[in-house]
């Protein structure tokens, strides 16, 4: 083992051991939590390109579930299919089961549409509406399914105080959604999922461009969050999965490798790929 | 051993650069200057042109050339039947042209399966932006005044008027909703929205600036065609203002290229007159359009 790779484990090492505490009080591998999304046999397409071959795991209600993986491993493609945003790419195809609830959202006669209002998502780049302003944001889920917004006001305070915002644009509502920083914009798109009370939060790569401060926000709030909310976050920074997540699921080359509780994953991996994976000997 | 320079192997000497180098008749210059020619050749020309047809028209630009009929007195002839004739099809036109324009913009960009057919048709909507307007006008009177007998009349030169804007309103709007960033659309699905929800509230109201652009700069267009109209037969003498759909009517541009067909010099100048009165309209709708894009920009921006 080079020195780097000794540095690298010994770093996630002690990130995952700095809460160790609260995985001992939560129980996080208590096989019995219920299971809130499951996928089975999961593989997707994009054209001739396999994407994602044969995946089988089960994401936890109210936890925290990380997928990482280098470049290109299909990370991304595999949190779209949990909400059907896959099949909007032209070409794409897939196979296998999602099941949310255990009801499978690829069944004949699901709409997409309603499956989308119950695990909402957040994108890596922020892409809040530029036409609308801050509390039309919030409200916009609403206003684009065309749903009756009782007391609009209270609903935007209590989504963006979710999504930590409030005390940054409680002044500053009616300006354009576009007008805040990076960070900001980021919180903004969270708030507007939130905003729809989903069952489920899909995050893919939410603070990959964003600077250390916002980053440290964002990832505070998914803990405070994942006490209402089931949270499945991609993301290429595997510091962050080791702080974040519960559980760590490692992708390559669109296989599954290794899905265990986030402690176990990084201290005693089962598998030789992740091992060299997270110590930094490839991706 | 081999990392060591070989005893003897001095480095080339380096060359010595000046910070001026590079400022005689470089490409970079002569690129410059052939640019600025280009721009300037053409607003001297149009400046020449705005100069000379200002000179001739200024005694008959007057509220009396405004406010009368044509006339075979050319002191007492004025453009009224043609500006409500140009105002009243202007407005047909649009209502015409931007519905069924804009529905097929979001069709071909939004809905349609990217097959054979559709790219069919595409590629003969570019075409058709490239066809003659006068074969736009021998449509026009086979279809609307003949076939459709709605006769010569301000309905028939509208819908006219309005398959030979189709095109490049189809093609603006085209243009405008690809402008619209893919992340946005998804943030959208991403709500529950469906395609219409997104479409409505997502798309359109942001590339709203480019579709109204575009569809005032075709309007500006036609309110300079005369070709099809002529074909379709508009009257080049018209005493009374369009009254109904049906009515006969006239439009600035004919009544221009009427004054300008006839020898007396009198009339020459109700023609530049005349042209005046319509570079004004083309300058206040392109106008139209940048204030409403600025407008729109600095409200979202």
């Amino acid at each position: 083992m080079a020195a780097s790779e000794i540095t690298a484990k010994i770093r996630l090492i002690e990130t995952v051991d700095a809460r160790q505490h609260e995985f001992a009080t939560q129980g996080v591998d208590d096989p019995s939590a219920p299971v809130k999304l499951r996928t089975k046999d999961l593989s997707a397409w994009y054209g001739d390109t396999q994407a994602l071959k044969g995946v089988s795991l089960s994401v936890y209600d109210r936890h925290i579930t990380a997928i990482i993986g280098p470049s290109g491993c299909g990370k991304s493609t595999f949190i779209r299919c949990l909400n059907r945003m896959h099949e909007l790419i032209p070409g794409a195809r897939l196979a296998g089961q999602v099941l949310l609830d255990d009801q499978d959202i690829y069944e004949n006669g699901v709409n997409p549409v309603r499956v989308r209002q119950r695990v909402g998502m957040v994108f890596q780049k922020a892409n809040p509406f530029p036409t609308m302003s801050i509390r039309d944001n919030v409200l916009a889920g609403f206003r684009l399914q065309g749903l009756a917004i009782r007391d609009g006001n209270s609903l935007v305070e209590r989504a963006l105080r979710h999504a930590a915002l409030w005390e940054e644009v409680r002044d500053s509502l009616d300006r354009p959604g576009t007008s805040l920083s990076g960070g900001q914009q980021q919180r903004l798109c969270i708030a507007r999922a939130l905003a729809l009370e989903p069952e489920v939060l899909l995050m893919d790569e939410p603070a990959s461009a964003l600077d250390p401060a916002s980053t440290a926000k964002i990832e505070e709030l998914m803990i405070e969050l994942k006490k209402d909310y089931t949270i499945v976050i991609v993301t290429h920074n595997m510091q962050q999965a080791a702080r974040v997540s519960d559980f760590t699921a490692f992708l390559l080359n669109g296989e599954l490798v290794e899905y265990n509780p986030t402690p176990q994953l990084f201290t005693t991996p089962s598998d030789p790929r992740t091992e060299a994976y997270i110590t930094g000997r490839f991706g | 051993m081999s990392t060591q320079a070989l005893p003897g192997s001095v480095p080339p000497p380096r060359r010595a650069h000046t910070l001026r180098e590079g400022m005689g008749f470089s490409g970079e210059r002569i690129f410059q200057a052939l640019c600025w020619v280009a721009i300037v050749v053409p607003l001297f020309l149009l400046g020449v042109l705005v100069v000379d047809i200002v000179f001739d028209a200024w005694p008959r630009l007057s509220w009396q050339f405004l406010s009368s009929y044509p006339s075979r007195r050319p002191e007492q002839a004025g453009i009224l039947a043609a500006l409500a004739g140009s105002a009243v099809m202007i407005v047909l036109t649009a209502l015409m042209a931007i519905p069924v324009g804009v529905g097929a913009a979001i069709y071909l960009e939004e809905y349609a399966p990217d097959n054979r057919l559709t790219r069919l048709i595409e590629l003969n909507i570019s075409n058709l932006a490239g066809v003659p307007s006068i074969i736009y006008g021998l449509l026009g009177l086979e279809l609307f005044v003949r076939a459709m007998q709605m006769g010569r009349s301000l309905l028939a030169g509208s819908a006219t008027m309005a398959l030979l804007l189709l095109p490049m309103v189809i093609m603006a709007s085209r243009e405008a909703l690809r402008t619209v960033p893919h992340a946005l659309r998804e943030a959208g699905f991403a709500l529950g929205a469906d395609r219409w929800q997104m479409l409505r509230r997502v798309v359109l109201p942001s590339c709203l600036p480019g579709i109204l652009t575009g569809i005032i700069l075709s309007l500006a267009r036609a309110v300079g065609e005369t070709a099809p109209l002529i074909t379709i037969g508009a009257l080049t003498y018209v005493a009374f203002l369009p009254d109904s759909l049906s009515s006969p009517f006239t439009v600035l541009p004919i009544q221009i290229f009427n004054w300008v067909s006839r020898p007396q010099v009198e009339f020459h100048r109700n023609a530049a007159a005349g042209i005046v009165i319509l570079l004004l309209l083309m300058l206040l709708l392109n106008g139209a359009a940048i204030w409403l894009r600025v407008r729109l920009q600095r409200r979202y921006a």
